[in-house]
């Protein structure tokens, strides 16, 4: 990130386009459909075990014990787990909470039946550049995100995710 | 005043200011990134988090400054409460 006497700097010496050039510049951007999502592995997350995510269908949803749509949310991803994990998706569910005791009571009060991980520092989301709690990424077998969906509603959330994992499943995975 | 100290202060005055507008430019200063809300989801931060204590309170507003309905109740503001 550029600091403040960089841009004070720029701006002194007369260039404020090259000032707002810089600042662009440094801000990161945000993971859109057709990017490359991060890789999990790298990012230094603590909790649960993940399984391998290589040539699989991976749905990573960012959440927060203090969010409420984070917690309606999870019975859905536990029965697309259910419906789906035997034909190569699997579910990432990567906590934001700063507090690791906030982290493991709620993943304790709702055991679900997917890896759910914790961003103790927020590097992941940082890099990811959330734009609502929750959102999750659908990543297919080649690790380009293909669909996001901000916030969580419901049935049709559900029922969007069902038909975006059936096209992704159907889909080949790259060779080796 | 001499040149040279008015030139001072200028530069001061407007240094100060560029400083100052650079720090309102900052992103991280105007906009709490989503996942950091924790502290603003909390229920402390409910101002209607009783709903008893909010209505006894919007009845004392409404029936000492004859202003029904100035807080989302239906009413004209008559005084005659």
């Amino acid at each position: 990130m550029v600091n403040a006497q960089t841009r004070l700097a720029s701006l002194l010496r007369g260039s404020a386009a090259a000032a707002f050039a810089a600042l662009a510049a440094a801000l990161p951007a945000q993971v859109a459909p057709g990017s490359v999502f991060p890789p999990i592995a790298a990012a230094g997350l603590t909790g649960g075990a993940l399984r391998e995510t290589a040539g699989k269908v991976v749905l990573v949803d960012f959440w927060a014990s203090w969010c409420g749509p984070c917690k309606a949310s999870f019975p859905a991803y536990a029965r697309l787990s259910a419906a789906y994990a035997e034909r190569g998706l699997v579910i990432a569910a990567v906590s934001v909470d700063e507090s690791p005791s906030a982290y493991a009571a709620f993943v304790a009060r709702l055991k679900p039946p997917f890896a759910t991980l914790h961003d103790s520092k927020q590097a992941l989301v940082r890099v990811v550049q959330v734009p609502t709690m929750p959102t999750s990424y659908l990543v297919d077998r080649t690790g380009r995100v293909r669909f996001i969906h901000p916030g969580f509603h419901g049935e049709q959330t559900e029922r969007e995710l069902r038909g975006e994992i059936e096209a992704l499943l159907s889909e080949k995975a790259p060779l080796p | 005043m001499k040149p040279l100290r008015a030139r001072f202060l200028a530069i001061a005055f407007l240094g100060g200011a560029a400083a100052l507008l650079g720090g309102c430019s900052t992103p991280a200063a105007v906009r709490v990134r989503p996942w950091e809300r924790a502290a603003l989801a909390d229920e402390a931060m409910n101002p209607d988090r009783d709903p008893l204590a909010s209505a006894m309170i919007e009845h004392v507003y409404f029936s000492r400054e004859a202003a029904s309905g100035g807080k989302g109740v239906g009413g004209s503001g008559c005084g005659c409460n």
